[in-house]
């Protein structure tokens, strides 16, 4: 099958430093990959760079996605041709009124696929089911997009916009961290439920925790810029086990530990 | 009864300073063929021309003016319109006024000249009790007697040349009285067009509004140009407010880009009043709105609202003195400011507590957006406090659009440009949201949004 994403010996960095040191990972249609690694092995830098935030330079590889070169698009560009990044900090934006913002995103990404645009009692009846799935307030899409919501809102509100966006990629960026087990539970549950053969889900993850609850096909350990050990989701349960100073190759960075969930 | 807005450091008069030979003569002139006027009025605008004769016009090196050159403005011919002898055609100019259709009286005013048969609603005075919706000038022939201790009370001569000259000069403006107990629902429109004539420079209108005990009342006043001629438009509103008046002032400037307008809203406030000020700037190549605000009575509270949002080579400039004369009074200034271009933002806000005035409650706060990096904006908040158990703070800050929230935007599906009017819009949206006219909300909600989806009006290009 045709892969959704085809990351080839991709190096890239912030200001000149290298931190992705030759990264190569393909994803296909009903896939669900994780990335693990220490802090500072560059998870977030991978993220950062598939959904094209300003500031980071990729120096040699190539990232393909649905067969187009990613990284000559545009971030909304992306977005519309079904690219998503959970963020793992979801910025506050004071003044944009939530389902203002959500229905001005749905109407591009439904543009960008040929789609009608729905009109606001289309849009609301079809946010309203969607919210449901990741146990929100509906009053949340009365205020300014993330405003004053808490931590664990805040991650639930990205898997929400998941939720209405249905993307063919959906890039989780440590979407469990700050999260109770409750709330992780919930997000988890929203992820699963938007799963389907034709879409793919890649998660990142400092913990192995997440990964009880979402299930991954692979499993990839990222240190120090590079994947250097890739498994089923068992190596996840090695990694809980053993932490990451048994991968080898891990000795390059700093000394962590996995703190048990 | 009425007590003037004491200027606390009232402009020296200086002998060195250029005085455009002008005014006196067109005075005259006017004096000789106009009808005739209260004694006191006469005086009044003698003492208007007389306090302009002696400061002239502000220079830069006057503390209030130093961010402001109003040489462009100065060195125009002296040329106030005269009263116009043909209707000018103005309807498809009100038709574009953001505010048209709103339910609530119209009055138009074209170079300062009441345009009767373009006015709607009007309430002629008639019985006591009954509001009074209708031209400074009728009211003058009709009740001289009450006008008399309203009239340039409030707004003193000697707070600066322009007000100076308005009192000199005014033609005409509206003429509102709301008496006790009684509600207006509907906003009273205010509509301010220059003509565009050739002889017509300057206008002066004066618009005097009181609002009774207890009683509501929504100003809007609009100004505008028919032709942009580099005309000045020099306003004036005196507001008083009795005991338990609930009111809002809401003025849109939207001036052509060579115009200049200088106004000021003069405000007396007494007990348990409830007052929101909203001021918009958006257009003109020079703008200067004053607001003296006095609080006069206790527990009254007053909200000071504004935006200005101007580009090319605009400068848009807010100056307002609060005067906290009693004790539990709030005063809550809120002013943000978007510029392109070379345009510029001046902002100055002081707030002065009189001794006495305990349990005040001040803040003012000044936001700014520059949108290119030759845009600027000298803000300048000051307090000055005599009573010893107040609570007062300010703040300003000048910033640009936050990169982050862009790219969050963007990695929804949003174009950049889009991302960057939402932005805009929500940082206007604060001061909009304020306005408690709902239907006067959603129509400069609207009007924003287009003027930002306008780029070349705007000039607010990609350039982060």
């Amino acid at each position: 099958m045709e892969p959704i994403l085809e990351i080839q010996d991709l190096h890239a960095g912030v200001d000149g430093r290298e931190i992705l040191k030759g990264i190569s990972l393909t994803i296909r249609p009903g896939e669900v990959h994780a990335i693990m690694g220490p802090n500072g092995s560059g998870k977030s830098t991978l993220a950062a760079v598939l959904a094209g935030r300003e500031g980071y330079t990729v120096s040699a590889g190539t990232v393909r996605y649905l067969g187009q070169d990613l990284l000559e698009m545009a971030p909304e560009d992306r977005a519309r041709a079904g690219l998503f990044l959970a963020f793992q900090y979801p910025v506050e934006i004071p003044g944009v009124n939530s389902t203002y913002f959500l229905k001005a995103a749905l109407n591009e990404v439904r543009k960008a696929r040929g789609l009608p645009e729905l009109d606001a009692v289309e849009f609301l009846q079809f946010v309203r089911e969607r919210i449901k799935l990741l146990e929100l307030n509906e009053d949340l899409l009365k205020r300014p997009v993330n405003v004053g919501f808490s931590g664990g809102e805040k991650k639930r509100n990205e898997i929400f916009q998941m939720a209405v966006l249905e993307p063919k990629l959906a890039v989780l960026d440590e979407t469990d961290s700050g999260l109770d087990i409750d709330a992780l539970r919930v997000v988890a549950g929203g992820v699963n439920k938007l799963r389907r053969p034709d879409n793919a889900q890649l998660v990142i993850t400092h913990y192995q925790r997440l990964l009880n609850y979402i299930v991954p096909d692979y499993v990839h350990v990222l240190c120090d810029g590079r994947i250097v050990k890739s498994g089923d989701k068992r190596l996840a349960l090695e990694l809980e086990e053993k932490g990451y100073d048994w991968i080898q190759g891990c000795t390059l960075c700093e000394p962590c530990t996995l703190t048990p969930a | 009864m009425p007590t003037t807005l004491e200027p606390v450091r009232p402009a020296a008069p200086a002998a060195d300073r250029p005085v455009p030979a002008g005014p006196r003569a067109v005075f005259a002139a006017r004096r000789a063929g106009a009808a005739a006027e209260p004694a006191w009025l006469r005086e009044a605008r003698e003492a208007g021309l007389r306090r302009f004769e002696q400061t002239g016009y502000p220079t830069l090196t006057d503390e209030d003016w130093r961010f402001t050159n109003l040489a462009p403005l100065t060195q125009l011919p002296f040329q106030p319109a005269p009263e116009p002898a043909v209707l000018t055609p103005v309807e498809a100019a009100l038709e574009r006024q953001p505010f048209h259709g709103l339910p609530g009286p119209v009055l138009v005013f074209v170079d300062g000249y009441f345009a009767p048969q373009l006015s709607t609603g009007l309430q002629p005075p008639g019985r006591d009790g009954a509001a009074v919706i209708g031209n400074l000038r009728a009211a003058l022939a009709h009740d001289p007697d009450r006008l008399a201790a309203l009239l340039t009370r409030h707004a003193p001569a000697d707070d600066h040349a322009f007000t100076a000259l308005n009192q000199a000069f005014f033609t005409d403006g509206a003429y509102l009285r709301v008496p006790a107990g009684c509600a207006l629902e509907a906003p009273v429109h205010l509509v301010f067009l220059g003509s565009g004539r050739r002889d017509a420079t300057a206008s002066f209108a004066r618009n005097l509004i009181h609002v009774g005990a207890g009683a509501r009342l929504t100003v809007i006043e609009y100004s505008a140009d028919l032709a942009d001629r580099g005309s000045v438009a020099n306003h004036v509103t005196e507001l008083v407010a009795e005991d338990g008046a609930e009111l809002e002032h809401l003025k849109f400037q939207d001036q052509p880009a060579g115009a200049f307008e200088v106004s000021g809203l003069y405000v007396h406030l007494g007990r348990r009043v409830k007052f929101f000020s909203h001021s918009f700037a958006l257009g003109a190549r020079l703008s200067r709105h004053h607001i003296r605000l006095g609080l006069r009575g206790e527990d009254t509270e007053a909200v000071l609202n504004g935006l200005y949002l101007v580009n090319g080579e605009r400068l848009a400039d807010h100056h307002m003195l609060v005067e906290h004369a009693s004790p539990r009074c709030a005063s809550h200034e809120y002013f943000n400011g978007i510029l392109a271009d070379r345009a510029r933002g001046v902002f100055h806000g002081r707030i002065l507590v009189r001794p006495g005035a305990q349990k005040t409650d001040a803040k003012q706060t000044n936001k700014n957006l520059l949108l290119s990096d030759d845009a600027v904006v000298d803000t300048k908040p000051q307090l000055e406090i005599y009573a010893d158990d107040v609570k007062c703070t300010h703040g300003a800050t000048v910033g640009q659009l936050h990169p982050e929230h862009i790219f969050y935007l963007r990695a929804r599906g949003i174009p950049r440009e889009t991302a960057r009017q939402m932005l805009i819009h929500a940082f206007a949206g604060e001061i909009i949201d304020r306005v408690q006219c709902a239907a006067a909300r959603e129509a400069l909600d609207r009007l924003i949004w287009d003027r930002l989806e306008t780029e070349e009006r705007l000039g607010l290009g990609a350039r982060d």
